[in-house]
């Protein structure tokens, strides 16, 4: 990594150069453990190697390019925030969700102890000043998904300048209705802070290009349907952690690029383990970078994660916006009936979620569920318990685990993975 | 004859079963220590393995070790499984308390069916006997006698071994029968094994392993709590060890 280079632009987010040097550096040994340790893997990977290896440098440098030359940034926590729109306003899209166990001390002034480890840690790098993308937002989206982040984003508007959108938590038509007025107001605002119109032909060309995205992601869960895994659940975990901050024309592409030789490799009846490794399919809670915890404790354990069943995985990928529709109204109804059908655990019933993983479980022959839940998520850990009862019925085992950024619970939970495989195997 | 091992290395204690492709040879036990793999080498003194199988919180420890040249390790969780069927072909559910964690495992045969375990926290095993003990200023072996006369069972609510501790010594202070609190301490680590093994099923006959398995309190309040006495092993926190050595036979 450039650091000199990029020593300066992070003066100027004013980061705290001291810590954010150590950072690196932890980030850089985990990846360099976790990732590049990895045997057999794609050439295709260098791409996200790269493009991680420069997550606070080139890609931030990119990010001061764009508002230099007048793009505004939005933060968002939450895949409900409609990244078309933002894009048809000429606007970069960028998550800000975090899986490092930062600043937690400091969070814990904003927000109580027993409060998920991803929004402690949003909180934390913020009042730390470790994170370069919030420091280059211009405006930061919340919406109104489970308790936690609700709260939390009363406290954090103290410090960055925040708007949040009110997403229902069920999906009756009134609920729709609500859902919709608030698209039409996540449009008119992007309107106001970008000076730009969205107007129907950029709308309609953002909707195709995220669906483009969306479609190579797709491609690339179709193919970890094979048996032997051509890819490690790792790896495929990080290209939908990338998926949240890159340039989605250019990510789509090296994805695609992927993907060819993905399928080469399946062509040939190769793969990242030997055929017969037993699959498990990892659902619940998003794993945001670098919350590798749990991929790598299976993968050292002799099991592959054939899928995410998350927010970082399909959860933001299955559904993609109908193309059909031309005028802004219809595209925006478009848009609407999309989101609503994220079977996000904040939303009541949710049973979509329990078929979206009956069908996951078939199609990626997977022989086990690990259910992964950040500790004190509410909305996750009850969806355990009704997965659990789920795959019961299916015969599928599943493996629930509550946890959190740190890593002191390690040694159990390798027994606890240990012994779900061996179980499965 | 070829031999075979089996090795448990838990928080506490380390145990060796040494057997021949038809029969148990020898069982040999003793502590951790901080310097397990001096350990393992002491107890593995003069014994030539065709194959060793290491399960337990240490298991990795044994590579390093360098005893035996084929080494394969198992969790816990599946040598418990093996060792109870083997030992109890009828068992349907294991329950397990050492040192530091708590499992409750349902058998399919001498597969496992379903598991859980305690997390990262100590409290109900037997850690936390050992802590309340030093208390009480009473042997760990002795905690369980001491228990039993008592006659209330009082209600600890704390779970934790840090809160359960100052409970116990707040009771002490207000004058409270030392032995109606051993009693009550006893019966919140049955409490919370409940929990667990509703989760698993609890179905019958229940095989009670694992050294709090010992403790003669926690099998009264456990018979009660069931309906019925648990089967304990003779040794009962060998069956890790037995089952490895099975797994290596294998
Ligand atoms: S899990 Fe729910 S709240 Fe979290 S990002 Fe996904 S949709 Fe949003
Ligand atoms: S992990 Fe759960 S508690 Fe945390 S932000 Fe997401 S939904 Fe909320």
């Amino acid at each position: 990594m450039t650091t000199s280079a990029h020593q300066k632009m992070w003066e100027e987010l004013n980061l705290d150069i001291p810590a954010h040097d150590g950072l690196l550096a932890v980030l850089g040994k985990f990846y360099n453990d976790i990732y590049l340790s990895q045997s057999g893997r794609l050439k295709g990977m260098e791409y996200l190697d790269f493009v991680l290896s420069e997550v606070h440098g080139l890609r931030i440098k990119e990010l001061q390019d764009a508002k230099a030359a007048g793009r505004k940034i939005i933060g968002t926590f939450c895949v409900f925030v409609p990244e078309e729109l933002t894009l048809a306003a000429g606007a970069v899209h960028v998550g800000l969700c975090s899986g490092a166990e930062v600043g937690s001390d400091k969070a814990e002034q904003l927000v109580p102890r027993n409060t998920c480890a991803l929004i402690k840690s949003f909180i934390g790098f913020k009042l730390a000043r470790l994170c370069p993308f919030t420091e280059s937002c211009d405006l930061v989206i919340g919406e109104t998904t489970c308790d936690g982040k609700k709260k939390a984003y009363e406290a954090f508007a103290d410090h960055v300048n925040m708007e949040v959108l009110e997403v229902p938590q069920r999906k009756t038509a009134s609920d729709r209705a609500l859902w919709k007025s608030e698209v039409i107001r996540y449009k008119a605002v992007l309107e106001e802070l970008t000076g730009n119109t969205i107007t129907e032909e950029k709308l309609q060309a953002a909707i195709k290009l995220v669906n483009e995205k969306r479609r190579a992601l797709q491609r690339l869960n179709r193919l970890r349907h094979a048996d032997p895994a051509p890819i490690s659940g790792r790896d495929a975990l990080l290209i939908n952690q990338v998926s949240m901050y890159d340039d989605p024309v250019r990510f789509t592409q090296s994805i695609n690029t992927l993907c060819d030789q993905i399928e080469e490799r399946i062509a040939a009846g190769e793969g990242v383990v030997p055929a017969g490794t037993p699959r498990l399919l990892l659902s619940g809670c998003p794993m945001a970078v670098p919350n590798w915890k749990l991929p790598f404790i299976v993968e050292s354990s002799g099991a592959v994660i054939v899928g995410e069943e998350s927010c970082i995985g399909s959860r933001n990928t299955r559904d993609l916006v109908s193309e059909e529709a031309t005028s802004m109204d219809a595209m925006i109804d478009a848009l609407v009936d999309r989101y609503l059908q994220i079977d996000c655990a904040c939303f009541t019933p949710n049973d979509e979620r329990q078929d979206n993983l009956k069908t996951m479980v078939n199609d990626l022959k997977a022989d086990g569920v690990l259910h992964y839940s950040l500790m004190f998520c509410q909305p996750y850990e009850h969806e355990a318990l009704k997965t659990e009862k789920t795959m019961h019925q299916e015969q599928v085992p599943v493996l629930s685990i509550s946890t959190d950024y740190s890593m002191e619970d390690v040694e159990q939970l390798k027994t606890r993975i240990e012994a779900f495989i061996e179980m499965v195997s | 004859m070829a031999l075979f091992g089996g090795i448990d290395i838990g928080s506490r204690s380390i145990e060796l079963v040494v057997r021949d492709p038809h029969q148990v040879i020898s069982r040999k036990k003793t502590a951790t220590t901080f310097d397990p793999q001096a350990q393992i080498r002491r107890l593995s003194q003069g014994l030539v393995f065709e194959k060793l199988v290491a399960t337990g919180y240490g298991r990795a420890l044994v590579e390093k070790a360098g005893i035996c040249p084929d080494i394969e390790t198992i969790t816990e969780i599946k040598a418990y499984g093996l060792g109870a069927h083997d030992l109890f072909p009828l068992a349907q559910t294991v329950l397990d308390i050492g040192g530091q964690d708590t499992k409750a495992i349902a058998l399919m045969g001498s597969k496992v069916a379903k598991f859980e375990m305690n997390d990262r926290c100590a409290a109900g095993t037997g850690k936390f006997l050992e802590h309340l003990a030093t208390v009480f200023q009473i042997p760990l072996e002795e905690f369980g006698h001491y228990a039993l006369e008592g006659s209330q069972r009082l209600e600890i609510n704390a779970m934790c071994t840090v809160f359960a501790e100052t409970e116990a010594v707040s009771l002490m202070a207000r004058g409270t029968n030392p032995h109606d609190i051993a009693l009550g301490l006893h019966s919140s680590i049955v409490k919370r094994t409940l929990t667990m093994l509703t989760r698993v099923g609890a179905n019958q006959p229940l095989l009670f392993a694992g050294g709090v398995a010992n403790n003669p309190c926690v099998i009264q309040l456990l018979t009660e709590a069931l309906g019925s006495a648990p089967l304990i092993p003779e040794e009962p926190e060998m069956v890790g060890a037995h089952g490895a050595a099975l797994h290596a036979i294998r």
